[in-house]
């Protein structure tokens, strides 16, 4: 018999469902601080460069200060929908696609129209990337709930078909006709204000996008905790029997998830593309669906812990662009942190939902 | 567009060549999941093997010592996996797909000095006598012995699972963990093999790109390889001689297109490249409409013993 055993808890520990996140996150810093040891920087420094600087360096502050809401924006939307799914054990991991469709089709509605100056062009545009995206969400969860196909692997596979779209997009249909034949399109905020997402507060990173994320957030959170469909989600991850006995029909709630999910995800590429990215362009996508799985899981699934998981996940893009900057750091050594940062995360997990026993077994009476 | 530049023996040859990562890293998949676990990790383990293969490829000047590494790499990076999911107990969706997405971010890391470089070249084996058959020759004896490797690895697999005492432990594991727990027999031990035994695959497979097929490093460069891999093991229904069937025919839709691309298709390149994900996605499709067989019973299921 090992000396250490786990012992399974009736439910998860509050308390450590809320303590994990923070201990995660602290190993991150322990780990990441070796990792960056080894790459040759002082580790210090770069925790606090990542960490420390982008909020409080009087030089670098003001500047990456407003990045942090526009990096958290979509990251907040994409990952407040991947959690109702991931709840009820629907795992759409394809939101990249999602969220590069949400782009193309919002993005082309819009310049199908320029240079319309109407104040419902942007609503409408607004609506038509919603729509983009809940619109690649429902090939998966039509093929999930018409034929049983595997929704993770249709949603991926649907990723790089997205990627290839937009590769023709962006040097075909939706190509700048004054752009002297470079890839891309008009650019939204220098050549079309109608259609752009604007900054709302000077100088805060708030636009249109974050004050999305934040109603997500909140319709999410009532959802979960006061909807009878929120019920149904959490029944059908914990309970999927009991789900079935209770009446939770799968199809709507595959319906459900995978299409608010994909809705959100497309709302936040046009959001992204008409704002920060400011144009159709074949890398205007930075990865954000797939960071966003991380958020959700940081976030405990839960919508006011994804928000500070977006918080927290939006820092250390800037940190690293900061410490690529400072301390000559690879790129992809965030990404690696943020993978790091997840391990972590499941790994503590096992606190939340098992009690760590120490010692052999008593032998049952 | 010129149809007559495309030489079909060539084709069939090339497919081979196309085929073999993903048919290291699916037959690699397929043992993970017949010991009942779910790794969603097979495209980072693929880069990090492509990346580290191709390092240790050009700093030794042997693909075969890049080939060895690439497949430790794969293993190491697996065992990852293998103690959150196995001892520590946590989703096994979750952690795969964390695997996949630290392995891009270390692969992108280690390969920064790489990109550029060629890789060392790895010779054709051009087997005596049987090289030299029409047709058949340049289709199935003009290969690198990585192809050969994978063909006998299939038959290993098939071999093992099917015949021996170790296979059979293994599939009792997937099919029921209580079951082969009662039994005796240590479930977590066999599903930490089986887990290094994928990881070093998807590693070969992963290398197998940056040495052979492509032969240099790009960051991304296994672009979703991995998980066509593991669409592929649905596909075969967790069978060995399936899975050769599988990747082939995926090797050949990509060769195919690689083929159109070159010969000046009026197809536009992008929707030439998205081709074998949307044939990945009908093939799912038409796999799940004939119902799911052959599943292992404890696919993703989380173990833990309570006594």
């Amino acid at each position: 018999m090992s000396l250490i055993r786990l012992e399974k808890r009736p439910a998860p520990s509050r308390l450590f469902s809320a303590l994990t996140p923070l201990m995660a996150v602290v190993a991150t810093m322990i780990a990441g601080g070796i990792m960056f040891a080894i790459l040759g920087a002082n580790p210090l420094e770069a925790i606090r460069t990542i960490f420390w600087d982008p909020l409080f360096d009087p030089q670098f502050g003001p500047y990456s200060r407003p990045q942090l809401l526009v990096k958290a924006g979509p990251l907040i939307l994409i990952a407040t929908g991947l959690a109702l799914g991931f709840r009820a054990g629907i795992w759409n991991i394809g939101a990249e696609g999602q969220y590069i469709m949400g782009a193309v089709v919002g993005a082309g509605a819009g310049l199908a129209l320029y240079p319309s100056e109407s104040p419902l062009l942007f609503p409408l545009m607004v609506l038509a990337g919603a729509l983009g995206g809940w619109a690649w969400a429902m090939i998966p969860a039509i093929l999930k709930t018409r034929f049983g196909t595997n929704e993770i692997l249709v949603s991926l596979m649907l990723v790089y078909v997205a990627e290839n779209i937009l590769a023709s997009v962006s040097s075909g249909l939706l190509r700048n006709p004054d752009g002297m034949g470079f890839p891309g399109s008009r650019n939204f905020r220098r050549d079309f204000p109608a259609a752009s997402n604007t900054e709302i507060i000077e100088n805060t990173g708030m636009h249109w996008g974050v004050v999305a994320a934040f109603i997500a957030v909140i319709l999410a959170y009532v959802l979960m905790s006061r909807h009878k469909m929120g019920f149904a989600i959490r029944l059908a991850g914990e309970a999927p029997r009991a789900a079935r006995f209770a009446g939770v029909s799968p199809t709507r709630l595959i319906i459900f998830c995978l299409g608010t999910a994909g809705a959100l995800a497309g709302l936040a590429g046009l959001f992204e593309v008409t704002g920060p990215a400011g144009q159709i362009s074949i890398d205007f996508n930075s990865g954000y669906g797939f960071t966003a799985i991380i958020v959700a899981f940081l976030g405990r699934l839960n919508p006011i812990g994804i928000l500070l998981a977006g918080l927290l996940m939006a820092l250390t893009y800037i940190g690293g662009e900061l410490a690529q900057l400072m301390l000559g750091m690879p790129a992809a050594a965030i990404q690696l942190f943020q993978g790091m940062l997840l391990f972590f995360l499941l790994a503590m997990d096992v606190f939340a939902n098992y009690r760590i026993r120490i010692g052999t077994p008593e032998v049952a009476k | 567009m010129d149809f007559g530049s495309i030489n079909p023996i060539l084709l069939i040859a090339s497919l081979m060549v196309a085929s073999t990562p993903i048919l290291l890293a699916a037959l690699g998949e397929m043992v993970v999941e017949k010991a009942g676990v779910l790794n969603l990790g097979v495209e980072g383990m693929m880069i990090t093997g492509a990346v580290v293969g191709f390092a240790i490829g050009v700093n030794t000047g042997s693909s075969w010592a890049g080939f060895a590494t690439a497949a430790v790499a794969g293993a190491a990076l697996s065992m990852i996996f293998a103690v959150i999911t196995q001892v520590l107990l946590s989703n096994q969706v979750a952690t795969g797909l964390g695997l996949t997405l630290f392995g891009l971010g270390l692969s992108s890391l280690i390969g920064k000095p790489y990109v550029g470089i060629k890789a060392p070249g790895f010779s054709k084996l051009d087997i005596p006598i049987l090289s030299d058959i029409p047709v058949l020759g340049p289709i199935l004896f003009r290969h690198d012995p990585m192809v050969y490797v994978s063909l006998l690895l299939v038959a290993a697999v098939w071999y093992l699972l099917t015949y021996t005492r170790a296979g059979l432990v293994l599939r009792a594991v997937g099919e029921n963990h209580s079951a082969a727990h009662a039994l005796g027999y240590k479930v977590v031990r066999v599903r930490f093999m089986a887990i290094a035994f994928g990881g070093a695959m998807a590693g070969l497979g992963g290398a197998y790109v940056s040495l052979v097929r492509v032969p240099q490093w790009v960051e991304g460069m296994t672009s979703g390889a991995g998980w066509i891999a593991l669409a592929i093991v649905v596909f075969a229904s967790w069978r060995p001689w399936r899975i050769l069937l599988g990747a082939y025919l995926f090797g050949g839709i990509t060769v195919l297109q690689l083929n159109l691309q070159a010969a000046g298709s009026t197809i536009p390149v992008e929707y030439l490249s998205m081709s074998p994900y949307l044939v990945t996605i009908l093939v799912l499709v038409i796999i799940s409409v004939r119902g799911n067989h052959g599943a292992p019973g404890s696919l993703g299921r989380v173990f833990h013993a309570s006594h």
